[in-house]
């Protein structure tokens, strides 16, 4: 049962790290640029002049609910405002000297990355960036823990936070199914300045440089999400440094899955390793731990035989000198039961023979 | 020695829940009603905090987290999970800090610190995923990213997995308490002798998951300041939980000895200043690594610069004041042998972890917004957090002071110490 559940840990970490897209990208030295043929639109900010027709089409085309202030009330262009649940795009105006009236415009929505954080980071794979270049959400999967909307660069994912219990993140589809049935997104169709260039991502890039090169000065030099982020569907090309008009020029060219692709390697690396090197330690201990009480038994031994040896040889030597003292003394009574014994005879003999006894003695 | 079975075999009622009987005038047993009212009368802060709590819940459930939270389109995360998942997570690391040094590094002294550490574990990991639930905005479906639709490519994913799996290896390492005390032999032997692979399981689980929250924020690398953004994330938020791990039994076993003495057996208490000085060492050590790491990060990244700015100023109170300072205060108790220093130094480390984990994941994420649109959390984020504290607290106590957690059950002292016995006798 250990050994099964240890092999299914090593089976879903080597299974995390292997479907990671970046690190099998990383493995297989290709560079992922988009989908082949996949949608793109470059948003010309030298042309939006703010009208607000494509918030009001998208909110058309979506059904998404009618705001509070009419979409020909341009008094909200004051403020920055952001994308929420209700509303997947908003015009925001910036000041610009330069410009005709002084002002110019970005318009805000989902860039549908081509390597999206928002599918990296979802960890039920509810989103999916599309061949034709849309990144799309499927609210079924979704468990709501927001780690998309932590992830994205560009903080596009909103949520329905008033809803208690099934509530969605809501964002920009790109017109995914208007795409399909072979119409343009309902911003683009709206937009009456044309500001929107809408086409294959690879042909709208080629166009967005074409005007930067041909209007020298127009433009700044950078087609942003050409390669932010690892690049994105929507680009956006502007009269006036990107940052000026509320964008981040600090997110790097790294797309989102290569940031996560090491850590996410590691994985099995550390399921692979761990069990060993804590199995020896594990090891080790033992065997030290065993050593010292063999040892320590040994010792007892070692000295338990010893002292049974000293005392055998005490007892011996004892023995002996019993033994010896015992055959002295047995020697010695012996010798005095016989010099007695000859004592006595002797007595007796002198007594018997008298005289006779005495020249025998001179004799001698 | 089996009549030092605390609890276990006789049941007296305290004279405490006794009352006059209002006709018979004879001594009566109360009813729940009056237990309850009688136990929140004695525990103003804890029955407010249920209270509270249940309110919070019912808000949360009922008008969603726009009426309970202040998070918004740009701040998806708060405190309930900056505090609640990063740092009970970071905090519940004893677990497995506790039994790695006594079962696979021979740390046999510290055996009597494993049960303690495995309960608060347990229950910091079931009290997390509780607390996602008041988080997440369907969370029927949290169990989705296991068995429904498998986002491997996500770091949260990582995290979702080894905390399901760790939180199953935390129940059943703490499964012998609970049989112990149901009397269980003969399982919960078979359930003992796991516990090898169970603590290298529960290493590599914690391994995985404490540096996968960490690496949760290597995603946005725009949004989180650059003092705090590194590569080394992961490696952060790991090492900084063991020391988290560490300074947590130390106060847990400071707070279990203040009040919970008489649960604890002859041996738990004679070891007990063996693990305090121990861990102290070892959270001497472990946090001047950390130490030394993060600069590592602040030099691999050419963020010196930074260090000039107010962030820079924050930065350098959160790893001076919250690490290299309680990493001293540690050594300095260890060397003098004087438990004051300890318990202040890990109290002081606990409190390192919080800022620490509340500078990635709030303070210094979104460090660009406008102040306008920073976060701040809403009352009841506070209470739902306190909440969870409070839960962690009460269920401790009432785990502890039933099974045998502070002191060996008799019928089980199978390691080789000599059979422990209660020091005050049984109960109360």
């Amino acid at each position: 049962m250990k050994r099964r559940s240890f092999l299914g840990l090593v089976g879903a970490a080597g299974l995390g790290a292997s479907l990671a897209p970046a690190a099998a990208q990383a493995a297989g030295n290709t560079h992922f640029t988009g989908y082949k043929d996949s949608f793109g639109v470059v948003f010309d900010a030298t042309r939006c002049i703010g009208c607000r027709k494509c918030e009001a089409a998208c909110q058309k085309v979506n059904d998404l609910p009618t705001p509070k202030k009419p979409f020909d009330d341009l008094s909200v262009l004051q403020d920055h405002r952001r994308t929420d649940a209700k509303t997947y795009t908003v015009i925001n105006q910036f000041a610009n000297p330069a410009a005709p009236e002084g002002k110019t415009f970005h318009k805000f929505q989902c860039n549908h990355c081509n390597e999206p954080a928002c599918a990296s980071s979802c960890f039920v794979k509810a989103f999916t960036k599309n061949p034709d270049g849309s990144v799309t959400y499927d609210a079924s999967l979704c468990v709501g823990c927001r780690y998309c909307m932590v992830a994205c660069p560009f903080y596009v994912p909103t949520y329905e936070y008033d809803s208690a219990l099934v509530p969605k993140v809501q964002k920009c589809t790109f017109c995914h199914p208007r795409l399909e049935q072979g119409l343009l997104p309902g911003c683009v169709e709206a937009c009456p300045k044309e500001a929107m260039l809408f086409g294959k991502r690879e042909e709208v890039l080629r166009l967005a440089w074409e005007r930067i090169r041909s209007n020298p000065g127009k433009y700044v030099e950078h087609v942003y999400g050409e390669h932010e982020m690892g690049g994105t569907a929507w680009m956006v090309i502007s009269p006036i440094p990107f940052a000026q008009i509320g964008l981040n020029e600090g997110l790097g060219v790294t797309p989102a899955p290569a940031l996560t692709a090491g850590a996410l390697g590691a994985v099995p690396i550390v399921v692979g390793l761990w069990p060993v090197l804590l199995g020896g330690l594990y090891g080790i201990n033992t065997m030290r731990e065993r050593a010292v009480k063999k040892e320590k038994a040994e010792a007892v031994a070692a000295a338990k035989q010893e002292t049974q040896e000293a005392a055998n040889a005490k007892l011996q030597d004892e023995l002996k000198k019993a033994e010896a003292a015992a055959q002295k003394k047995m020697d010695a009574e012996i010798k005095k039961a016989v010099d007695e014994a000859v004592k006595a005879k002797v007595a007796e003999m002198e007594a018997a023979k008298g005289p006779s006894e005495g020249d025998q003695k001179e004799a001698d | 020695m089996s009549d030092h079975k605390p609890d276990v075999s006789t049941f007296t009622v305290d004279p405490k829940y006794l009352t006059k009987d209002g006709i018979t005038g004879l001594a009566r047993e109360l009813t729940t009603k009056e237990k309850i009212l009688e136990a929140a009368r004695l525990h103003p802060v804890m029955a407010t905090l249920l209270i509270m709590g249940g309110l919070a819940t019912i808000l949360r459930f009922t008008f969603g987290l726009g009426t309970v939270t202040n998070l918004d389109d740009n701040n998806p995360w708060g405190i309930w999970i900056s505090i609640d998942l990063l740092c009970g997570v970071a905090l519940a690391a004893g677990g497995f800090v506790t039994s790695a040094a006594c079962y696979i590094f021979g740390f046999k002294k510290f055996h009597s610190a494993v049960r303690p550490a495995i309960l608060t574990a347990f229950i910091g990991y079931a009290l997390v995923v509780f607390a996602l639930n008041y988080d997440v905005g369907r969370p029927y479906r949290l169990p989705y990213p296991l068995f429904w639709s498998q986002g491997t490519s996500s770091l949260l994913f990582e995290v979702g997995l080894c905390v399901f799996l760790y939180l199953t290896v935390l129940f059943i390492e703490f499964f012998p308490a609970a049989l112990e005390w149901l009397g269980l032999k003969k399982i919960r032997n078979v359930v003992h002798s796991l516990t090898i692979v169970l603590t290298i399981f529960g290493v590599v689980l914690s391994t995985l998951h404490q540096s996968s929250l960490g690496a949760l924020f290597l995603i946005a690398p725009s949004k989180v300041h650059p003092l705090w953004y590194s590569s080394y994330l992961p490696v952060y938020f790991f090492v900084s939980a063991i020391c988290a791990g560490l300074s947590v039994v130390i106060f847990e076993g400071m707070l279990s000895h203040k009040y919970m003495h008489a649960k604890m057996d002859k041996m738990t208490i004679e070891e007990h200043d063996g693990v305090m000085f121990g861990f102290a060492k070892a959270a001497a050590f472990v946090l001047m690594g950390y130490f030394f790491i993060k600069w590592v990060g602040v030099a691999a990244d050419n963020n010196w610069h930074y260090l000039g700015t107010g962030y820079g100023a924050w930065f350098l109170v959160e790893v001076i004041g919250f690490v290299f300072l309680p990493a001293v205060c540690y050594a300095i108790g260890y060397r003098e042998q004087n438990p004051t220093f300890v318990k202040v130094a890990a109290v002081w480390t606990i409190l390192g972890i919080v800022v620490n984990r509340l500078n990635v994941s709030q303070i210094a994420f979104n460090w660009q917004l406008p102040s306008d649109l920073r976060y701040f959390p809403h009352f009841w984020e506070i209470v739902v957090t306190a909440f969870i504290i409070g839960l962690h607290v009460l269920l401790f106590r009432l785990i502890a002071n039933r099974m045998p957690i502070l002191y060996t059950h008799p019928d089980y002292a199978d390691h080789d110490e000599d059979v422990a016995e209660p020091a005050h006798g049984g109960g109360h």
